[in-house]
């Protein structure tokens, strides 16, 4: 099978090759209109169908390793290092992207998917996709060249062979995990497509801004995968990493949230170039940042620039990433310096209270956002080459720096919807934010009332005011979204006589980009107050012997006892305790220690019980060696549930918003046609011309 | 209200909330435990798991119970917070502070943000400002030469139709 696998990936690199170079000379030749031999447009189809095939070769490629993965080959380096015999076979298939080779192997495999899709739906419009094929072709020449040359999967292993494998690493070994990186690596790839359009379409002066309709899908999906990424692996390092949070500012972390700000900002920005002609640089440069980003994100994981907890996959293929952002940047900034005539905008931002200013400003907080968490990310770089010594910028710094600026962010997308395209006036604004002022003073007020101050026994917490100002904010933003779902409504009641929630459900399916947008928008808020639940996080610890007791909140957790448990993959310790709330029923949680016996890796497994008002979370955080008693570390997180809650929301907007509206076109077809009295080819003016 | 009394009255207003804000400000005592839990939060552990000493929880850590008794004894010694994060920093070196700290090059990672945001903000602002203004010039010069276009089609009318071209 690897002999099977590493041909698979020559042939693909080869086929890649050639997609990349027909491709050129073919659009190379449309262009410049010189008489050749072959027909340039029969070139560009071999081309693309160069590109159909390589996905088959990188797909063989990536059969013949999980293939490898499922029977225990250990002649390959890749799967001695990653499995073992007794992994269960979910984390078997996990193994493709546990390791450097492996999940560059995924990465080139989700790009020719991408890729095979993009060719098969050439017929929308054959040039523009005939660009955006070879500019993908060119990416994936990158990607399979470091495959093949210098982090091949399937190298094979020197000398006897070993009964047995290393194992998966321990945090690896969660269901999430089985989701999380594949999500991410169709976000981080994903975003390679409306880049190779963007590209494509600025080479080739592509008039007017169909290219945009074309990509919204395609960016929209991306940004989605992107989004489930990120919130996956939140969850997952909330269940396993057991330190009671679920975002460190980590630099992996950080890494995967850049290029979703710049994509998010894209989203915004793209609906002034579809409606008003304007920011056409701006865009096109939005979404080679985010192109960028996607590539330093994999190279700040795998080649050791910065510490991290996530960097499971460090390498020297660093210098491979830098030649090819290199090249990439320097393509980017040579063909918008060729071509930026085309790229001058129709209108203008005509007053600074207006829906465009909202999206500029909300770009503007977007993308400083993104420099914030750049600059965080690889100041410990700087400051080693100018001090000499390395700092470490950890969650202080961006708690002090980059939740200001989010909560700004949440204010224009509640201000953004209220304000009228060109301008707005004084009358106007204050008729649109009445609801909303009052939502956030009400809000203030209640939040006072019942203890969620900004300030506690040991003085003030700025962390305290922060969640204050944004479960304000959040139920301003809420009115305002919702007003504008009751004003609709409203109408479309009128039209219609249908009741306000059937009335909701057809404004949203007449215009499901913009309501399916505020769907998302009002997850986003649910997520923020979930977020801000962190300010008021509650912590004990203590050693618990049998029928000791530990109070946090309103719950008692009595220790029942503890247990030990063993099985082919590792073994365990746990603790039997019984929860109870305010003296109610008890429940049992086990929070439980494993040790696999593969890696010899300890991994914490947390007990948690959650409720829409918090999770109470446990942790066994193993044995005082002292005393010889089970430490228990117990937390209580409010609102936690409410940031996977927001997120399905989040999730359902955005599908909303993919769905194809129902156009005036095809509601005519649903409203009974009156048929007309006489179906004669007489015009209906009388002596009017036919 | 007249202007000087509703100044006033904006004035007292002012003054109240600032005095509200020193006052949460400097409101309470901090007690050892949220001190620890303060520091512990503003200190990495440093056995390489890149995770605030506060936070550190994996099994066997080489650093992290040793580092944690050693903050507990310094707060127990009345140590201040700031002398405190120098002792780590001078034992541990800089990299156990979880920030970088407020003087010499490392205040530039704090200003950059904002520098970046400031300058972000004042751009767009006279952006915006340059395109309403050349919009406006652009409106008015574009009445300017209707209205002499449609003088001269009046002039037109009345030379050609002997009146006032029925206005």
């Amino acid at each position: 099978m690897a002999t099977f696998g590493s041909f698979a990936l020559i042939i693909a690199l080869a086929l890649a090759a050639y997609n990349l170079l027909a491709g050129a000379l073919a659009l190379r030749l449309i262009a410049t209109g010189q008489p050749v031999r072959v027909s340039p447009e029969r070139l560009a189809d071999t081309a693309r169908r160069a590109g159909i095939a390589g996905f088959i070769a990188v797909t063989g490629a990536a059969f013949a390793l999980v293939y490898s993965v499922f029977t225990n080959d250990f002649s390959i380096a890749y799967i001695l290092e990653h499995s073992n015999r007794a992994l269960p076979a979910p984390y078997k298939f996990a193994a493709l992207w546990s390791g450097q080779e492996g999940s560059l192997l995924l990465w080139a495999w989700l790009l020719a998917a991408y890729g095979f899709a993009l060719r098969l739906l050439h017929k929308t419009d054959v040039k523009l996709y005939a660009y955006a094929g070879t500019i993908l072709a060119g990416i994936q020449v990158f990607f399979l060249s470091v495959i093949n040359f210098a982090a091949p999967p399937f190298s094979l292993l020197k000398g006897a062979i070993p009964e047995d494998g290393n194992g998966l690493n321990p945090l690896l070994q969660y269901p999430e995990m089985v989701i999380h990186p594949p999500m991410l690596y169709l976000g981080y790839v994903g975003f390679s497509v409306p880049f190779a359009f963007g590209l494509g379409a600025l080479m080739m002066r592509y008039p007017g801004e169909k290219w945009i309709k074309i990509t919204r899908v395609w960016t929209l999906v991306t940004w989605l995968f992107l989004s489930a990424g990120i919130f996956l692996g939140m969850h997952w390092a909330y269940a396993v990493l057991g330190w009671g949070g679920y975002w460190g500012w980590d630099p992996v972390e950080n890494a995967s949230f850049m290029p979703w700000l710049t994509g998010t900002a894209f989203l915004h920005s793209v609906m002034m170039q579809e409606k008003k002609g304007m920011m056409k640089s701006w865009n096109v440069w939005l979404i080679f940042a985010t192109f960028l980003l996607t590539l330093l994100g994999t190279l700040l994981t795998r080649a050791g620039l910065v510490s991290s907890v996530h960097a499971f996959a460090q390498s020297s293929i660093g210098t491979w990433f830098y030649v090819f952002m290199i090249v990439v940047l320097a393509t980017c900034i040579f063909t918008y310096i060729l071509q930026r005539s085309h790229l001058k905008s129709d209108h203008h931002v005509e007053s600074l209270v207006s829906r465009e200013s909202s999206f500029l400003f909300n770009n503007l907080f977007l993308l400083t956002a993104c420099f914030i968490i750049l600059w965080g990310t690889l100041y410990p770089i700087l400051s080693e080459y100018v001090e000499g010594s390395k700092v470490t910028v950890g969650p202080p710094f961006y708690n002090a720096v980059a939740v200001p600026i989010g909560l700004f962010l949440l204010f224009l997308t509640g201000v953004g919807p209220l304000l009228p395209w060109r301008s707005a006036s004084l009358k106007a604004i204050k008729r649109n934010f009445v609801v909303p002022s009052a939502a956030l003073w009400i809000t203030v007020i209640l939040c006072l009332a019942f203890g969620a101050k900004p300030w506690s026994d040991s003085g003030f917490e700025m962390g305290r005011f922060f969640a204050l100002v944004g479960f304000s904010l959040s139920a301003a933003v809420f009115a305002a979204i919702a007003s504008e779902f009751v004003r609709g409504s409203r109408v479309v009641a009128k039209q219609t006589g249908k009741n306000l929630l059937v009335s909701t459900w057809i404004l949203t399916r007449r215009n499901t980009r913009r309501y399916g947008g505020y769907l998302a928008h009002i997850g986003l808020v649910i997520i923020i107050i979930g977020l801000c639940g962190a300010a008021f996080n509650r912590n004990q610890e203590k050693e618990m012997g049998l029928h000791d007791r530990l109070a946090i909140g309103p719950y008692v957790l009595e220790c029942m006892g503890f247990s030990q448990d063993s099985n082919p993959n590792y073994d365990s310790e746990f603790a039997m305790l019984a929860a109870s709330k305010n003296g109610g029923k008890a429940f049992q949680m086990s929070p439980e220690k494993r040790v696999y016996h593969a890696s010899q890796q300890p991994q914490t497994m947390v007990a948690i019980h959650s409720t829409p008002f918090w999770d109470l979370y446990v942790v066994y955080e193993g044995v005082n060696p002292g005393t010889g008693q089970p430490i228990i570390k117990a937390f209580l997180n409010p609102l936690v549930g409410w940031i996977w809650g927001g997120f399905a929301l989040l999730v359902f907007g955005t599908l909303v918003a993919i769905v194809p509206p129902l156009t005036p076109a095809t509601a005519s077809l649903r409203v009974p046609v009156r048929q007309p009295a006489a179906t004669s080819a007489e015009p209906a003016v009388p002596g009017g011309r036919s | 209200m007249n202007p000087v009394r509703q100044r006033s009255f904006w004035m007292k207003s002012a003054q109240a909330l600032f005095l509200g804000v020193a006052v949460c400000l400097s409101l309470g005592a901090s007690d050892a435990g949220s001190r620890f839990t303060d520091l512990g939060h503003r200190l990495m552990c440093t056995c390489g798991c890149s995770q605030m000493l506060g936070e550190c929880n994996h099994v066997g850590c080489p650093e992290s119970d040793r580092m944690r008794g050693e903050l507990r004894d310094d707060i127990a010694a009345s140590m201040g917070d700031q002398e405190i994060l120098n002792a780590f920093a001078a034992k541990y070196g800089v990299t156990v502070l979880a920030a970088p700290t407020t003087h010499g090059f490392n205040l530039v990672a704090w200003i950059a943000p904002f520098a970046v945001l400031a300058a972000g903000l004042l751009g767009t602002f006279l952006l915006v400002r340059h395109w309403s203004v050349g919009k406006t010039q652009l409106a008015q010069a574009g009445a300017g030469a209707q209205s002499v276009e449609l003088d001269a089609i009046h002039e037109k009318i009345r030379r050609e139709t002997g009146g006032d071209g029925g206005y």
